[in-house]
C-alpha cells in the first residue's frame, strides 16, 4: 500500500459558543496558521485541500464557500468539499494523494451548532416523508437506543455514567476541551434523566469547533516530521437508514470497516460516540480489550464540534503515535442517526 | 471616535413548504393511513418492513410486494421528551417509540402519548390513535397510545391516490457577523463607508473581510471611504421571484466606490434603466438619517452625479 | 504511487422536466442509476463504492440525503460518500469517481447525482439572504449577468451572439429523448424576441429549472478492457474565491488552469483540434463563448466568432453541447454529470441522434459558485497511452 502519513493536526479551542460566523473562518484561519507553521509549509506547499461542514448546521446554502477565504485560494487551488464530517474529507485527499496528483493534502472541518437549533437540525437527516416530519430529536432518538442495550444487558446506566465521568478526567489534559473534571459515575448518577434513559453527562455538549490535519505522502512525510503517523488501513461502510430493520444495540458497518482496515493490535483508540452508550456499542463492535486505551483526549462527550469531531478522532489518535505513546492506533467517525454511518482509521508508527 | 468590532447578530429563519412527490410505494402507503389502514413491504429476506421501503436494504432491488399489518404492537424502545420541540406529534410530554405492529418485522418509530413515563415499559401493546384529519401522511397517526387509554372516535377518509406529501420545514438560526464587517455595519449606521487593507496585498476591501481572500489573513488597516464611485457592471432585473425584496425593473449594479480594491452591490436608481452604463460615476442617496441601522440599505441606491462616464480602462481590472 | 487507468463503462439520466412528480427522490436516483448499471451490463455485486454528488441540501429540505438513500443508492454496505462543491458538483462527483478507481482503492464505482428541486423553488434557494446583506440578489441569472455584460464590453461581441448558442443548444435539446426543453423550431429571432430577464440575459436564453438525476459506472483497466469504454484521459478541478481584488470575474484563472493541467495531463497541445465534441456548462447562453475562451478552445476575445461561424453547431469544427446541454435541462446537482456522461456517451458511439460522428475525444466541464469552482474530464474511445 503506497504510505500517507499524517504530519500534522491542530484544532481551534472546543466552545459553547464561538463569537465567529457560521462560515467558520475565524476559527479556521488561527488553525491553518499553526498548522502551516508547525509543519514548516506554506499554503502554497499544499497539493490539495480538502474540507466537511454542512450547510444546515450553518442555515446557509454554499455556506461552505465563505470558509475558502480562510486559505487565501489565490493563485487558484485544487480543493473539493464533502458535505460530511471532515474524516471523509480527509478520506477523499487520502485517495487524491494515492493517485499521485497531490503530495500533501490539508484537510479541514468546522461547525458553529450554536447557531441554529442542533436537536432539530439533526431530525433533517432522516427518512424526509415517513420520519422527518415527525421532528425525532436527536437526543430522544439516542435514548431509544440506549434503551435496547439496557434492556439486553449489554450496558447500564452506571456504565454509561462510567463513560462520561472518564471522559471528563481524560480533558483534564486536552487544553481545547469543552468540558473537564473530576467527577465520579455515582455523582453524575444522582443527576435527573434528560431524555429517560439518558442524562445530560450521557449527550455530547453543543459545540463550536474547527480542525485541521495535514496529510504527506512517502518521503514527504518523513520529512515534514520526525515520527509521522502512517495510514495503514482506512476504510468506511453505511448501514441502511431503516431505524427499525437493523439491530441498533450493534454497528455492522463499523464491524465491516474495521475488519476491513485491520485493527487487530490497536494500543489507542479515538471512538467518535455522541452519546455514552455508544463508546460502550462501539468498544464492542471493534472487540477493544481492556488493555486498550479508548479516548484519551476525552473524546465527543468533552467537546463536539460537529463535521470536525470525526477529523479530531483522526488527529488525536496520530498524535498518540507522532508523541510516541502509542505504535498502533485507531479513530473513529460516524455520520446520520444512531451510527447509521461509520469510518475507520487505522495509524501506525514506524 | 471608536466603533466596537463586537459580533452584530440578528436572526435568520430558513424556511418553506417542501411538496414531496412519494412515487408508487410511499404513495400507497399514505393513501392507505389516510384510509386507517397500514401496509408494510416484504424486504428480499421475508421481512415485513413498516414503514415500507422502496429499495431493500439487503440487495437494493425495488420492492413490490405490500403486507398489511395491524394498528396494535409492541414497544420494543421507548425513551422519555420531557419538554417536546415544535413540530413534534404532541406538545405534552410523550414517549418516543420503535412499536412493532402486528403483522410486521421491523419497528415504526413515533410518539406514545403515555402521560409519564412511568406508564411506559418495553414490550406492552399499544394502538394507533389516527389523526382528526387525515391527509395522507405519517401524521395520520397523531400518536399511539396505551391500550387502557379512553379510545377516540376518529374516521378514515377516502378519495384520490395521495401522491404528494406537504412539509414545512422552517428552522431559525442566529447570524453572526464577523468582526470586521460588525464595525463596518456600525460605521454605516453613523452614515460612514468603513472599508479595510489587508495588510498582506494592500488592497481596500469594502465590506471588510475576516480572512483576505487571497492571503488568509484578517483585513485591519481601517480606511474610510466617500459614498462615490463608478459602476463597473450592473444588470437590469426584470423578473419577480418568490423572496424578493425589491420590486422590479431594478438596476443591480457593481458600484465601486473611490479608494476601493472591490466593487459591491447595490441599487441604481434616478435615471432610467437603459441610460445607465458601465463606468457610470454615481453618488450614494441616503435614506433618512432616523431610518439608519445597522445596514447597507441605509443607502437607498445609488444616483448617476452627471459627470463624464470613467474611461473603461480605469475600471477594466475590477470585471 | 501513480495513477491507474478508469473508464466509464456506462451511463444512464432520468427524462428530465420541471417536476418529476412520478418518482421519489429514490425513484428519481434509482431511474439513472438503472439505466447506467444496465448500460454497463453491471450488477450490484460488482459495485464496489457509491459516490452520490449534489448541490445544497435546501433545495429538497433533506439534510445529507445520501444518509436516507442509503438503500436506494445501492450503497448500504459499502462506502458511500457525498461531494458538495455547488454546481459544479456533478463534475467533481465524477472526478471522485475516478479517483477512487486511479487511486487502486477501488475496482468499480458508481456515481450519481441528482437534484429533485421542484420541491423547493431554484429561485428563492439561490436568494435567500442572511441578515445585513443588501437584498439585491435576483438568483444566479442576476449573478452571472453583470459579468455577461463585462465579457460582451470586453470583446465587443455583437448581441446576437447568445440568440445564436440558445437556439443550437435548444434545436439539440429536441434530438435528446432525456432533454427537459425540446425546441425543434427555435429560432436565433425568436429568442431575440423573448422577454429580457436580467439585461442582458433573456428569457430564451437562460437554463430551465429541472427535476433529474445522471448515473455513471466507471471502471479499472481489468474491466473495461476488451469492451467499449469511455477511457478518462485525465481530470482536473480548480478553486478561487468567489470575490477579491482584481479578480476576473469574466475568465475566471480558476477555469483557465483547470483547463491548462487537464490539456497536460491528456496530452493535448491544440485543444480546438484535438478534442472532436465538448459538453460545456452553459446555463446561460453567453457562457458558451466565455467558456470557449477561457478553456482555451479559443484565444482571447475570439470565442464569439467560433460561435457565429457556427463551428460549435454539431457539423461544425468543434459542437459544443450537442445534448442541448444545461440551457436543454439543469436538475442542477447533476448538471455537471450529465456533461460528463454526455461525453462517454459520445466517445462510446451511445448519443443516438444527437451522436457527433466519428467522436472520439471529448470535453465534459462543470463549474459552480461564482464561477470558482472547476471540475474537468477528457474522455477517449482508446486507451491513454494507445495514440
Amino acid at each position: 500500500m503506497s504510505e500517507v502519513a499524517v504530519v500534522g493536526f491542530a484544532q481551534a479551542p472546543n466552545v459553547r459558543r464561538t463569537p465567529g460566523t457560521t462560515n467558520g473562518v475565524e476559527m479556521l484561519v488561527p488553525v491553518f496558521h499553526r498548522l502551516l507553521a508547525d509543519t514548516g509549509l506554506a499554503k502554497q506547499d499544499i497539493g490539495f485541500w480538502c474540507s466537511g461542514s454542512s450547510d444546515y448546521l450553518a442555515g446557509r446554502a454554499f455556506s461552505f464557500i465563505a470558509a475558502v477565504d480562510a486559505i487565501g485560494a489565490f493563485p487558484p487551488i485544487m480543493e473539493s468539499h464533502v458535505e460530511m464530517d471532515a474524516a471523509w474529507a480527509l478520506y477523499e485527499a487520502w485517495v487524491k494523494i494515492r493517485t499521485g496528483e497531490a503530495e500533501t493534502a490539508l484537510v479541514y472541518g468546522f461547525g458553529k451548532s450554536s447557531a441554529g437549533e442542533l436537536r432539530r437540525i439533526m431530525a433533517m437527516q432522516m427518512d424526509p416523508y415517513l420520519v422527518t416530519p415527525l421532528w425525532p430529536d436527536s437526543v430522544g432518538v439516542a435514548g431509544l437506543q440506549a434503551r435496547l442495550g439496557i434492556d439486553a444487558g449489554l450496558w447500564t446506566e452506571a456504565d454509561m455514567a462510567e463513560v462520561a465521568a472518564a471522559s471528563r478526567r481524560a480533558a483534564l489534559s486536552n487544553p481545547d476541551a469543552q468540558l473537564a473534571g473530576e467527577t465520579t459515575a455515582e455523582e453524575l448518577l444522582k443527576q435527573p434523566y434528560l431524555a429517560d434513559p439518558l442524562r445530560a453527562h450521557d449527550c455530547a455538549p453543543i459545540t463550536d469547533g474547527a480542525a485541521a490535519i495535514i496529510l504527506a505522502a512517502g518521503d514527504r512525510a518523513r520529512d515534514l516530521c520526525e515520527r509521522p503517523a502512517w495510514i495503514t488501513g482506512f476504510e468506511h461502510r453505511v448501514d441502511t437508514p431503516l431505524l427499525g430493520a437493523r439491530d441498533l444495540t450493534t454497528s455492522p458497518s463499523t464491524i465491516a470497516a474495521a475488519k476491513a482496515a485491520g485493527v487487530d493490535g490497536v494500543q489507542v483508540a479515538e471512538l467518535h460516540a455522541p452519546f455514552s452508550h455508544q463508546e460502550i456499542l462501539l468498544r464492542q463492535a471493534f472487540g477493544l480489550g481492556e488493555e486498550v486505551r479508548v479516548n484519551p483526549s476525552g473524546g465527543v462527550l468533552a467537546g463536539h464540534p460537529m463535521f470536525a469531531a470525526g477529523l479530531v478522532r483522526i488527529g488525536a489518535a496520530a498524535a498518540e503515535i507522532r508523541a510516541g505513546r502509542a505504535d498502533k492506533a485507531l479513530a473513529h467517525a460516524t455520520s446520520g442517526p444512531l451510527l447509521q454511518q461509520n469510518l475507520v482509521c487505522v495509524l501506525e508508527g514506524h | 471616535m471608536t466603533i466596537s468590532s463586537e459580533p452584530l447578530s440578528a436572526p435568520l429563519d430558513v424556511g418553506f413548504d417542501y411538496t414531496r412527490s412519494l412515487g408508487p410505494v410511499l404513495g400507497r402507503f399514505a393513501t392507505g393511513l389516510r384510509e386507517h389502514r397500514i401496509a408494510g413491504i416484504r424486504g428480499s429476506d421475508g421481512r415485513v418492513l413498516v414503514p415500507p421501503a422502496e429499495y431493500d436494504p439487503v440487495t437494493a432491488e425495488k420492492l413490490t410486494e405490500f403486507v398489511d399489518v395491524g394498528s396494535e404492537g409492541v414497544v420494543q424502545t421507548w425513551s422519555w421528551n420531557a419538554t417536546p420541540l415544535a413540530g413534534q406529534p404532541l406538545q405534552q410530554p410523550f414517549a418516543w417509540a420503535l412499536v412493532k405492529l402486528d403483522g410486521a418485522d421491523s419497528g415504526l418509530l413515533h410518539a406514545v402519548d403515555a402521560g409519564s413515563p412511568d406508564r411506559m415499559s418495553t414490550g406492552m401493546r399499544v394502538r394507533v390513535r389516527w389523526a382528526a384529519e387525515p391527509v395522507g401522511s405519517i401524521r395520520d397517526i397523531e400518536c399511539f397510545e396505551p391500550l387502557d387509554a379512553d379510545p377516540v372516535q376518529r374516521d378514515p377518509v377516502g378519495g384520490d391516490a395521495v401522491t404528494m406529501l406537504t412539509t414545512p420545514i422552517h428552522l431559525q438560526y442566529q447570524h453572526t457577523a464577523s468582526p470586521e464587517e460588525s464595525r463596518y455595519l456600525r460605521g454605516l449606521a453613523e452614515g460612514r463607508l468603513l472599508g479595510q487593507r489587508c495588510p498582506a496585498c494592500g488592497k481596500v476591501y469594502i465590506p471588510p473581510r475576516g480572512s483576505c481572500p487571497t492571503d488568509g489573513v484578517p483585513t485591519e488597516d481601517e480606511v474610510e471611504l466617500p459614498d462615490h464611485g463608478v459602476v463597473t457592471t450592473f444588470c437590469v432585473v426584470n423578473v419577480p421571484f418568490l423572496g424578493q425584496r425589491i420590486k422590479p425593473p431594478y438596476v443591480a449594479a457593481y458600484i465601486l466606490l473611490e479608494g476601493a480594491d472591490i466593487p459591491f452591490q447595490h441599487l441604481v436608481l434616478g435615471c432610467a434603466a437603459d441610460e445607465v452604463r458601465m463606468g457610470l460615476r454615481v453618488r450614494a442617496h441616503w435614506r433618512p438619517r432616523e431610518q439608519w441601522g445597522t445596514t447597507l440599505e441605509n443607502i437607498d441606491h445609488f444616483e448617476p452625479t452627471g459627470e463624464p462616464d470613467a474611461p473603461y480602462e480605469s475600471f477594466a481590472q475590477h470585471l | 504511487m501513480g495513477a491507474q487507468l478508469a473508464a466509464v463503462i456506462g451511463t444512464g439520466q432520468t427524462h428530465h422536466t420541471a417536476k418529476r412528480l412520478d418518482v421519489s427522490m429514490a425513484g428519481l436516483c434509482r431511474e439513472a442509476i438503472d439505466r447506467a448499471m444496465a448500460d454497463a451490463g453491471t450488477d450490484w455485486a460488482d459495485i464496489d463504492a457509491v459516490v452520490l454528488g449534489k448541490a445544497p441540501d435546501l433545495f429538497e429540505g433533506v439534510m445529507m440525503p445520501e444518509l436516507f438513500l442509503a438503500d436506494a443508492l445501492g450503497a448500504t454496505g459499502k462506502p458511500l460518500l457525498r461531494v458538495h462543491t455547488a454546481g459544479s458538483v456533478g463534475g467533481s462527483t465524477g472526478n471522485v469517481a475516478a479517483s477512487l478507481v486511479q487511486s487502486g482503492v477501488h475496482r468499480r464505482v458508481l456515481a450519481v447525482a441528482f437534484e429533485k428541486q421542484s420541491e423547493s423553488n431554484a429561485m428563492w434557494a439561490l436568494s435567500v439572504m442572511p441578515p445585513f446583506h443588501m437584498p439585491v440578489g435576483a438568483g444566479a441569472g442576476g449573478y452571472f449577468a453583470p459579468h455577461v455584460r463585462s465579457y460582451i464590453r470586453r470583446s465587443g461581441a455583437p448581441n446576437h451572439i447568445g440568440a445564436i448558442v440558445a437556439a443550437k443548444d435548444r434545436r439539440n435539446g429536441a434530438l435528446n429523448p432525456y432533454a427537459h426543453l425540446k425546441q425543434a423550431d427555435i429560432t436565433v429571432e425568436s429568442v431575440q424576441a423573448s422577454k429580457m430577464l436580467w439585461d442582458p440575459i433573456r428569457y430564451d436564453e437562460t437554463c430551465p429549472s429541472s427535476d433529474g438525476a445522471a448515473a455513471v459506472v466507471i471502471a479499472d483497466e481489468q474491466t473495461a478492457k476488451g469492451r467499449p469504454a469511455a477511457w478518462i484521459h485525465a481530470t482536473a478541478m480548480r478553486t478561487e474565491p468567489t470575490t477579491f481584488a482584481g479578480r476576473d470575474q469574466v475568465s475566471p484563472q480558476a477555469g483557465k488552469d483547470a483547463a491548462a493541467a487537464l490539456w497536460k495531463q491528456a496530452g493535448i497541445k491544440d485543444p480546438v483540434s484535438e478534442v472532436d465534441v465538448a459538453e460545456i456548462y452553459v446555463p446561460f447562453s453567453w457562457f458558451e463563448p466565455m467558456w470557449l475562451e477561457n478553456l482555451g478552445f479559443t484565444e482571447e476575445g475570439q470565442g464569439w466568432k467560433f460561435t457565429e461561424a457556427g463551428e460549435t453547431a454539431i457539423g461544425g469544427r468543434l459542437p459544443v453541447n450537442p445534448s442541448g446541454g444545461v440551457l436543454s435541462s439543469n436538475p442542477i446537482g447533476a448538471s455537471g454529470l450529465l456533461r460528463y456522461a454526455e461525453a462517454a456517451m459520445q466517445v462510446l458511439g451511445r448519443a443516438g441522434e444527437h451522436q457527433v460522428d466519428g467522436a472520439r475525444v471529448a470535453l465534459g466541464h462543470a463549474y459552480g459558485g461564482g464561477s470558482q469552482y472547476f471540475s474537468l474530464w477528457v474522455v477517449g474511445s482508446e486507451r491513454p497511452g494507445a495514440r
